[in-house]
């Protein structure tokens, strides 16, 4: 089974790296581009065959590795 | 005094730390693998130093806090062990939660590397004993991911605390409230993001850091 971990910064946390594309977007003449948060998406290959179990595992992951949670937020997406 | 310093792969200022604990200090030291699970006996403080450790990957010092000797450090510290992170250093400290808040991209996403001036906030731990409260030092940094970020209630406990060690005199990479380094909540614990190891020979160009590694000998010589 697998799962994607979408991690991105949480709201109202400044997102330099966000701005300097989205400044770049707007250099290349596409107009209207609000605002732009760059996150990262990890994928998982779990032997696990149970969603449930999965979420749980992938949860304790993000917790404790995959997201820094004073400054980040999570999505877990099992597939 | 005896010191250990960490050396993870991709560490690159784990040698400048051991030669200012030695040359400064006097101080037995020993480096020490990431992957050992446990600390030399009988040590008195631990250097987490400078660099990239794991390549930055995931983020920076994430890698490097959930290895097996960090495991050591943690309960080393837990138990009022003294520990000092620089610049990469201090980037693992809070990803291990031993020290509160978060480094991050520099706001105008520059490589910034150049001495800068900083004001000592406290003189109240071990690591500052050696300056004077709001006195300006000159100390190098270079880094790309160290804007300080201290979010919710955080910022008024480092302050009613009197956690905050050093500030940036001027802002560098939009760290809240300047802050370039903090202390614990026992203040044995000391992460900063400029390298007072760079600040010990006059060869380095300033020696505004022997202070602070000659305030550890004199904290720690009899322990």
């Amino acid at each position: 089974m697998k799962a994607r971990v979408m991690v991105m910064l949480r709201n109202g946390v400044l997102d330099p790296q966000g701005e300097a594309v989205r400044t770049a977007l707007g250099n290349l003449g596409f107009e209207g581009v609000g605002g732009v948060r760059q996150g990262k998406v990890i994928e998982l290959d779990l032997a696990e065959t149970d969603p449930e179990a999965a979420r749980h595992s992938v949860t304790a992951m993000c917790e404790k590795l995959l997201a820094n949670t004073v400054i980040e937020s999570y999505q877990i997406e099992i597939l | 005094m005896r010191a250990a310093v960490i050396v993870f792969p991709g560490s690159n200022c784990d040698r400048d730390m051991a030669v200012a604990f030695r040359e400064v200090t006097g101080a037995e030291t020993t480096m020490v693998w990431h992957g050992e699970s446990g600390l030399p006996d009988n040590v008195d403080i631990v250097g987490i130093p400078g660099g990239f450790s794991f390549g930055d990957y995931l983020r920076c010092g994430a890698i490097a806090a959930n290895s097996p000797i960090c495991r050591a450090v943690v309960d080393f510290a837990k138990a009022g062990g003294a520990v000092l992170g620089v610049c990469n250093g201090f980037q693992v400290l809070t990803e291990t939660g031993l020290l509160p808040g978060a480094l991050m991209r520099n706001s105008n996403l520059k490589f910034v590397c150049k001495p800068v001036d900083l004001v000592v906030e406290t003189a109240d731990s071990i690591f500052t004993s050696g300056y004077e409260k709001g006195q300006k030092i000159e100390i190098p940094v270079a880094h790309h991911d160290g804007s300080y970020r201290a979010a919710g209630d955080l910022m008024a406990r480092l302050k009613d605390e009197d956690r905050i060690a050093f500030r940036y005199a001027e802002d560098i990479n939009g760290a809240d409230d300047r802050i370039a380094g903090v202390l614990s909540s026992n203040r044995r614990v000391l992460g900063l993001m400029p390298h007072p190891e760079r600040a010990v020979d006059a060869l380095h160009g300033g020696t505004d850091g022997v202070a602070m590694f000659k305030a550890l000998a004199e904290s720690l010589v009899s322990a």
